[in-house]
């Protein structure tokens, strides 16, 4: 089917005369309007670690104002000008740091840096396919998303400052330019940006479902698709269905913000005596909407991680993937019901109870295929011959990470719980490890395995393993203490803990966390070395390096539009042949035939193949007459 | 290799070594300007970035000697033909060490950090919300312990061995449904305890035979918090965004004579285990009346009144003997992003016995100030005749 497609698309191009001009390869068709979905993924991982580190920056400045509260920076004045007079930082532009650092984190790295990347990557590499279903779109896609992150980030230029009011923009907040400096101009220049940013997702998200339902190769059933494919169709599915909410929640302010409706706006007196004109609207309405989005937005940023160290585990402990078909269900499972648990960041918004009471068991469904995917992982590990490469690490950081993080959403899926711990420090440690810092292994993991095959070099082993090192343990140090900074009830996106004598406690505990946070962020300084350096001089990639069954690891090292220089190469089996007993190597490409293969073939093997199942049993009766006879 | 002719070339070095003279004859110059200067503000107590940035570079330079010296290492352990390096063996070595001094870490963690965590409840219902989190405290924190050691000694155990080959295992059914099941089973628990806790602290109304809530109004705004107390009618007067002014900031609305009596106070005091009704609203943007000795919270949402009802079980006083603590004081926090000054937007909660609370309230001062009655142009002696009617109309 999908050589059907490209020939198609191959002729559309010399039937047109003009057409043999796009084959010549320019710089600027090459590297900048690249339609080869392999470089539009280079395109979407180096602009998504661009914004990491400047999102990484922007974390480092708000966690030295924690730190040192009453001290002032020279430095911090001479770099941010108005927006640290006398050499602290302003409390607004405290509060736009913290709004544009969750930003950028969630969407713009975790979202399109690890989906974009991995999907235009994997999906066609491990599947079999010449390019994306619709190049051109693609490219779009990464357009949108660019201009999106320039105008995201031109909001520091602006007189008042970026967006504040909390990633989640919650109105009236977001909605009255009078209510706080970030809420004019910036907030504007988010919504525009984000606006641009959902239609990328969208125009990425449609190209990867169609993609993946459509133009899979020769043999490559949907239950022969390794996880990565499995978690980044769903993760686009997810995309697909939830960003257009968002989209709908975003317009809805636009008109509050600009055109005088009252959606999310009612009864509002601003600084004591001026009344505002609007009636009737909701600010809870917006909170649903956007969670609506919101929640299945988290699940969009884990599932590409969970998809990427699934097959990173397996590759790496020599084992097949524990239970592949419940890790697909339970893949299933979180997609469905991500979608009905967004009620849990509104147990205390004033919702009403009972709903809270609904989406309480929603919830803690959701954490019964997450169980299952822990258990398989480590059920993954036993028995294997782990190999510790650098993305193998990051894997299992991200399974360490998901475990820790994913414990204490029992706590706070839970109503009665969460009205202590709502909007505490303790959500801030929760989701920090569960979906930040995991979401970022599994993006790390998946650098270190895939950079081979993006750029035909391999990294530095020995700097990743000093780069997972002290950012693991950093990420533990920074994080663990604040779960008990929220038992003790300090509020997240607070300024300074000086006002209150209760929080002065923790105030030893916030240096030491910000120092944690600066030696994870200097870390990164050994990444961003390694990954320039071997772009460049790193040692030349073999075609297999990691000994690995999948797609992608057949198509040649040099990188050529259309993947594979002769046919597309048919699928006979899953991807998940390691250790085979009776097999020749420890590994067996999903290129390879049963029929090559007798020794190692189990009857498991042809379960939907009732003639392979005869001619097995035949063979492994005919070895055991040959035994006998020996 | 780039890297190795980088720590070879002598001239780098010899940069390096200028850099770093240089920047401590800068360090010290700046040392020496800045006492002088006496500027106390700019100096802050910390070294300047210019020696972080040394240091940095200098972590960097001996991170690049020791990756040189491994490689040397590795390059005459093969001339020798002894084995390299095992880095498998190394990092499963690490992962053991990670784990026990992980163990450790967290241990310490619980102990010395998990010792500053909030007292006890000391409201009624929050009793019942802290017996759930202990209990989804041990549930969690055993899954916890027994994944992180089964993830890093598989690690070890199972490191890489080329004599060896994976265990070919793709499922078992059995073990799939356990583990499906198992969890199941403990989250319904745990979801069945939550659910019912949850209704019944979100329960606002007064059962039959309680005695009535003690009602308070509760208004946010940036950044303050502004209290309502009822007057002995024990009835809070209508209110109208629309009245409000610099004279009327809660908007009260005076054509309703419940309101006349309505009192302002400054802390919150309340009687020990007595109901309190606490009604928020919010003027400006959502704040967050957030109590957590009383393991109470709930947003204070602009249009769309909530309420929140707990009973408080130990006093200030009793608070103060329990923490050892003198200065320790019950207090409200907002937790909802709402601005500039959100971090300093505090009231005081004052727990005291009945009689000190019926002493307290008989102090305060009611909304309706002389001021307010004449800008209403209420007569001043309006208040006097009124009281005793409503009076009897209660009784």
């Amino acid at each position: 089917m999908s050589t059907l497609a490209v020939h198609d698309h191959g002729v559309a191009h010399h039937e047109d005369d003009h057409g043999q001009h796009h084959h010549k390869a320019t710089f600027l068709n090459t590297y900048i309007f690249s339609q080869d979905h392999k470089m539009i993924a280079k395109q979407f991982l180096i602009t998504g670690m661009t914004m990491a580190f400047i999102a990484m920056i922007l974390s480092i400045l708000f966690r030295i104002q924690l730190a040192y509260p009453d001290k002032a920076f020279p430095l911090m004045e001479t770099l941010l000008g108005r927006f640290a007079p006398n050499g602290r930082l302003d409390a607004n532009f405290y509060l736009a740091l913290v709004t544009i650092h969750g930003t950028i984190m969630v969407f713009f790295v975790l979202t399109a840096g690890l989906s974009g990347t991995f999907a235009n990557l994997l999906i066609p590499l491990q599947l079999g396919v010449r390019d994306m279903a619709s190049p051109f779109m693609n490219m779009l896609s990464y357009w949108f998303f660019f201009i999106a992150s320039l105008i995201m980030l031109s909001s520091f230029l602006v007189q008042k400052g970026p967006a504040s009011g909390g990633w989640t923009i919650y109105p009236p907040l977001s909605a009255l330019p009078k209510a706080m400096p970030g809420s004019g101009m910036g907030m504007t220049l988010w919504l525009i940006s984000m606006v641009l940013f959902i239609a990328s997702q969208l125009m990425a998200g449609i190209n990867y479902v169609s993609t993946i339902l459509n133009m899979r190769t020769k043999g490559m059933d949907l239950w022969k698709m390794p996880l990565s494919v499995w978690a980044l169709f769903l993760t686009a599915i997810l995309g697909v269905l939830s960003f257009p909410v968002l989209v709908a929640g975003v317009v809805l302010l636009v008109f509050d913000r600009s055109f005088g409706t009252s959606f999310y706006l009612s009864d509002i007196v601003l600084n004591g005596t001026q009344i505002q004109p609007y009636e009737g609207g909701s600010p809870i309405l917006f909170q649903h909407l956007f969670w609506f989005l919101g929640h299945p937005e988290v699940y969009i940023v884990i599932m590409p991680a969970m998809g990427i160290s699934s097959e990173v585990m397996s590759v790496n402990s020599r084992k097949p993937i524990f239970g592949y078909h419940a890790m697909v269900y339970s893949l299933i499972g979180i997609t469905v019901l991500s979608f009905i648990v967004w009620g849990h960041h509104m147990f205390v918004t004033g919702m009403n109870p009972f709903l809270g009471g609904v989406f309480m068991i929603t919830t803690l469904i959701i954490a019964v295929p997450s169980a299952v995917k822990t258990f398989n992982w480590l059920a993954t590990l036993w028995r294997g011959n782990i190999r510790f490469t650098s993305g193998m690490l990051f894997a299992i950081g991200m399974v360490s990470f998901f475990i820790s993080g994913g414990l204490t959403g029992i706590f706070l899926g839970n109503a009665a719980l969460d009205i202590n711990l709502h909007d505490t420090y303790f959500v801030v440690a929760h989701f920090h490890l569960v979906m930040g810092s995991a979401a970022i292994f599994g993006m790390l993991a998946g650098v270190y395995h895939w950079f081979p095959k993006m750029f035909g070099r391999m990294m530095n082993e020995r700097l990743g393993y000093l780069h997972f090192w002290l950012t693991f343990i950093g990420a533990y140090l920074v994080f663990f203490p604040m779960h008990f900074m929220g038992l003790d009830g300090v509020p997240r996106r607070y300024y300074a803990f000086t006002e209150f004598e209760s929080m002065k406690q923790w105030l030893s505990v916030n240096t030491f966390v910000t120092w944690a946070a600066i030696m994870s962020a200097v870390a990164q300084v050994a990444f961003l070395f390694n990954f320039i350096h071997s772009i460049f001089w790193g040692k030349k990639a073999p075609q297999n390096p990691w000994e690995s069954n999948t797609l992608e690891w057949t198509t040649p090292v040099e990188h050529l539009h259309g993947n594979w220089p002769g046919e597309i190469p048919t699928v006979y089996r899953w991807p998940y042949d390691y250790s085979k007993p009776g097999a020749e190597h420890d590994f067996i490409p999903q290129t390879v035939p049963l029929s090559e293969t007798m020794s190692s073939n189990l009857p498991h093997d042809f379960e939907d193949n009732p003639v392979g199942l005869e001619e097995h049993t035949k063979w492994a009766s005919a070895q055991k007459s040959n035994e006998e006879v020996k | 290799m780039g890297f190795k002719h980088l720590i070879n070339s002598k001239k780098i070095l010899s940069l390096l070594a200028v850099f770093m003279l240089l920047g401590t004859s800068m360090l010290f110059a700046q040392g020496t300007e800045a006492t002088p200067a006496a500027d106390a503000v700019k100096d802050n107590g910390l070294p300047t970035a210019g020696y972080y940035i040394l240091l940095f570079l200098i972590v960097c330079f001996v991170i690049g000697i020791v990756g040189k010296i491994l490689r040397v290492f590795d390059l005459t352990q093969q001339i020798q033909g002894k084995n390299p390096i095992n880095w498998n063996n190394v990092m499963g070595i690490c992962c053991l060490i990670f784990l026990i001094a992980g163990a450790y870490g967290a241990y310490w963690e619980f102990t010395v950090h998990g010792s500053m965590i909030l007292p006890g409840a000391a409201s009624e219902h929050g009793v019942k919300i802290d017996e759930m989190f202990w209990t989804t405290t041990v549930l969690t924190m055993i899954v916890f312990v027994v994944t992180q050691i089964l993830l890093f000694t598989f690690l070890f155990r199972y490191r890489y061995n080329k004599n060896r080959r994976g265990h070919f295992l793709p499922h078992n059914n059995t073990i799939e449904k356990v583990w499906t099941i198992a969890p199941a089973i403990v989250l319904t628990v745990l979801v069945i305890f939550g659910f019912f806790t949850w209704q019944k602290i979100t329960d606002n109304t007064d059962a039959k035979g309680e005695p009535a809530s003690i009602n308070i109004d509760i208004t946010g705004h940036q950044f303050a918090w502004e209290l309502r107390y009822t007057g002995r009618d024990g009835i809070l007067g209508k209110t109208n965004y629309k009245l409000v002014s610099g004279l009327n900031k809660l908007g009260i609305d005076f054509k309703d004579k419940n309101s006349y009596d309505d009192l302002q106070a400054d802390t919150m005091v309340i009687p020990v285990r007595k109901s309190v009704r606490l009604n928020i609203h919010a003027q400006d943007v959502i704040h967050s009346v957030y109590m957590p000795h009383f393991r109470v919270q709930l947003n204070a949402v602009p249009g769309l009144p909530t309420f929140f009802k707990f009973k408080p079980t130990i006093t200030t006083a009793e608070m103060r003997a329990k923490l050892d603590n003198p200065n320790f004081e019950y207090e409200i926090l907002c937790n909802k992003i709402c601005g500039g000054s959100h971090y300093n937007m505090k009231k005081i909660v004052r727990v005291v016995s009945e009689a000190e609370y019926q002493a307290w309230i008989a102090q305060q001062k009611p909304y309706l100030t002389d001021a307010v009655k004449k800008s209403l142009n209420f007569a001043v002696t309006e208040k006097k005749e009124v009281q005793p009617n409503r009076l009897a109309l209660n009784n």
